[in-house]
């Protein structure tokens, strides 16, 4: 593999604090202080002017189907859709079908991430066998096999009891435990944000109260138990609050936030539009307002996309019976830089941060650095680019996206796993 | 005045001379509906697909006649009958319809926006016959020229709107088209089923029956969905009955000329005394009669012709 050669960027690093214009130089897929003028000779060399060169981003909330949901996305198609939204480095859920609540499913997720990933493709396990909240899946040979964290994301475990048994027995294993706070008694047969919307909708809603419910069970159960739990998708400006006060006494609570609930609110709802539905939901102004505050003060530790693709068909329907859940990665970071970078003022390196060290640093993964040593995981974009988004002519199996048709600003122009360049895709 | 709207599928988008052509166009209809030769040609050689997705007899009856009124081919579809029980989409179902060269579809659906769905697939007009709990426009209007025909205008009137608001698409209706035609609205039930966030559709929230009811113009009542809602809205129907039913004593504080409103099915002694269903200031079955005079409307000015027509052929 040549030497690669990145050329007068602008190369911003929050894990090194640099944010400066120069030169990367990568050697062996490691990032390296120089290259010698034999190497840069023979180097791959890449004309950055103007461009950013970051780390790699990193998602640890996408859904890429596989096993069993082939139709919507696969591991291959997935990390497509990844390397073209600059991210290198993504955490799978383990709602699959037949669920990952056992060490071969992990396996098989491996050896199809190792045989048609672009992108570093890591798995979850799930908390519970099923994900049904009852008994506990072998979280210990899920470890071994190589998840990074348990989940039964989309299915809250309801019960308290199953819940503090698996967060104490996963501390064994360091392993950190993501939550989809939703109490369920409280959201049968809700479909979206419950408020005036929801009511002028004629559409049953999904009340905050249920996300600051769970999301207070999780501060009580880790402040009793010590073990680390991550608040999956904080849609809810009293869970922020929550969790807030939470990590002010010391609780060992981490959360995210997604660039759909940064960005939009349930008013984006009034045409039924089903690329608009997701759970948890699109809520307020209030809300939405309320979780940028988070990301700011940092109560919120990183963006996540919660990529989840579905079929035109499946999505296609009436509301009441589409599928929860929009594609994220290939617009994660135009929303992220327009929303927060332009309209909320936060420096580029900040942003950067919470899509690159941050959620790496949650679940200990070797990723989101460009210091000398570190992975040759580099993303490069455009941050002025302004290009329309077409979900259909995109990377991922799927298309829906609310996003869909939209004028958006900042442009992904190279991905890099391991020195490698992914992204733009070689032709084959 | 002229009607260039090729969907009825909400109130809420409507203006309020929209509203006054189609109670216009009822009125004449209403005159037609009296004639010894209850028929008129405007939609001869017309097909009109009724695809009902959820039960009703009321309102599928009176599009049913409206259309056969109006001299229209009628094709009802059922929820048990139809290909949807085998899993086909309704788009793919709609589809079907339109290929089968229907010239109009009115659909009723437990989903709310399935109608405005419809409309951005198919080329055909498309009424809303009731979708969930979002909007039954043709009740909202047969209700409000109901209204109409016993107190004139409904500017300044107090209106209040008793029973089951949080899942009723016929409250909602009635709450736009009235709003829109200055009345005021007040919602009235327990708090669990007429929820604060009314009020942002410019009605006002009431779980005081007496001050709801006081010197009120109109009041309607709504059908109790007990099988809906499971046991956690409310109690009990005896509780509901005993706290918000409209009995004698209860219809005593309204305006001495009020009317009575329910736009069925009634559950007679539960949110409403017997006795007060059939008496006089009840309009109950004058809002069945109505229906089809603004269902004919609906159909007549949706398949693209003008009030002015039929409105001069009946002076």
């Amino acid at each position: 593999m040549p030497a690669l050669w990145i050329r007068r960027a602008r190369v911003v690093d929050p894990a090194s604090r640099r944010d400066s214009t120069g030169d990367l130089f990568v050697r062996d897929g490691r990032i390296v202080p120089s290259l010698s003028p034999a190497e840069r000779a023979r180097a791959r060399k890449i004309d950055a002017r103007g461009l950013v060169a970051a780390p790699g981003l990193v998602d640890i909330h996408v859904h890429f189907r596989e096993p069993g949901q082939t139709h919507k996305e696969t591991i291959a198609t997935g990390s497509r859709a990844a390397a073209a939204g600059g991210f290198t480095t993504v955490v799978c859920m383990p709602n699959t079908t037949p669920p990952a609540d056992n060490a071969g499913t992990i396996q098989y997720i491996l050896d199809a991430a190792r045989r048609d990933a672009l992108v570093k493709v890591l798995p979850t396990g799930c908390i519970t066998i099923g994900m049904k909240g009852e008994a506990l899946a072998p979280i210990g040979s899920l470890k071994r096999a190589g998840v990074v964290a348990i989940t039964d994301d989309g299915d809250c475990v309801q019960s308290n009891e199953v819940m503090r048994r698996a967060i104490e027995y996963a501390k064994m294993f360091d392993l950190p435990v993501l939550d989809h706070c939703q109490d369920q008694s409280m959201t049968d047969g809700a479909v979206m944000n419950e408020g005036d919307m929801a009511i002028r909708l004629g559409l049953r809603g999904w009340p905050n109260a249920a996300e600051d419910l769970v999301v207070s069970r999780n501060v009580i159960l880790s402040s009793y138990t010590g073990a680390h739990i991550h608040v999956q998708h904080v849609s809810s400006s009293r869970a922020v609050d929550i969790i807030r006060r939470a990590k002010a006494d010391g609780v060992r609570i981490t959360a995210e936030a997604t660039p759909h609930h940064i960005a939009l609110t349930d008013a984006a709802l009034s045409t039924y539009d089903t690329n608009f539905k997701m759970n948890p939901p699109l809520r307020t102004e209030a809300d939405r307002a309320a979780i940028i505050a988070g990301l700011r003060d940092g109560t919120l530790d990183c963006i996540a996309t919660d990529h989840a693709p579905h079929t035109d068909y499946e999505k296609d329907r009436e509301f009441d019976y589409a599928p929860n859940g929009i594609l994220g990665l290939e617009t994660a970071l135009p929303v992220v830089l327009e929303v927060l970078v332009r309209q909320n003022r936060f420096r580029l390196a900040r942003a950067l941060d919470l899509m690159t060290r941050r959620p790496a640093r949650i679940l200990s993964l070797p990723a989101g650095s460009l210091a000398v040593g570190a992975a040759a995981d580099i993303c490069i974009f455009d941050p002025e680019e302004e290009w329309t988004y077409d979900a259909k002519a995109g990377y991922s199996k799927s298309s829906n996206s609310p996003w869909h048709g939209r004028k958006l600003r900042g442009r992904v122009k190279a991905t890099v796993v391991d020195g490698r360049i992914v992204f733009p895709f070689a032709a084959s | 005045m002229t009607w260039t709207r090729k969907h009825l599928l909400a109130i809420e988008g409507m203006s309020l001379d929209e509203i006054e052509q189609i109670h216009a166009t009822a009125a004449a209809f209403k005159k037609i509906l009296k004639r010894s030769v209850k028929k008129v040609p405007a939609l001869r050689g017309k097909t009109i697909v009724n695809l009902f997705l959820e039960p009703s007899t009321r309102t599928r009856l009176a599009f049913d006649m409206a259309a056969k009124r109006l001299s229209a081919d009628v094709i009802t579809f059922d929820a048990a009958s139809s290909s949807t029980q085998k899993g086909e989409t309704l788009r793919d179902t709609a589809q079907n319809i339109q290929a089968l060269n229907a010239d109009m579809i009115v659909i009723r659906h437990s989903a709310a926006g399935s109608p405005l769905y419809l409309s951005q697939i198919l080329d055909i007009p498309v009424i809303n016959a009731g979708d969930g709990a979002h909007e039954h426009p043709t009740q909202g209007l047969l209700d409000t020229f109901t209204m109409k025909e016993h107190l004139g205008s409904m500017k300044g009137r107090k209106v209040a709107i008793l029973g089951d608001i949080l899942f009723s698409r016929v409250a909602r209706s009635n709450i736009h088209a009235l709003t829109k035609m200055g009345s005021a609205v007040t919602l009235v039930g327990p708090s669990t089923l007429v929820p604060h966030g009314f009020t942002a559709m410019g009605a006002k929230v009431s779980h005081d029956l007496k001050s709801a009811l006081a010197d009120a113009d109109v009041v309607m009542l709504l059908r109790i969905q007990h099988e809906r809602q499971g046991h956690r809205h409310f109690p009990s129907i005896g509780e509901y009955t005993s706290m918000f039913g409209l009995n004698k004593t209860r219809a005593s504080w309204l305006n001495p000329r009020a009317i009575i409103m329910h736009p069925g099915p009634i559950n007679r002694g539960v949110e409403i005394d017997s006795e007060l269903a059939d008496g006089e200031r009840s309009v109950i079955l004058e809002q069945v009669t109505n229906g089809i005079a603004i269902r004919m409307a609906a159909l007549y000015l949706c398949a693209g012709n003008q009030p002015e027509n039929v409105i001069m052929s009946t002076e």
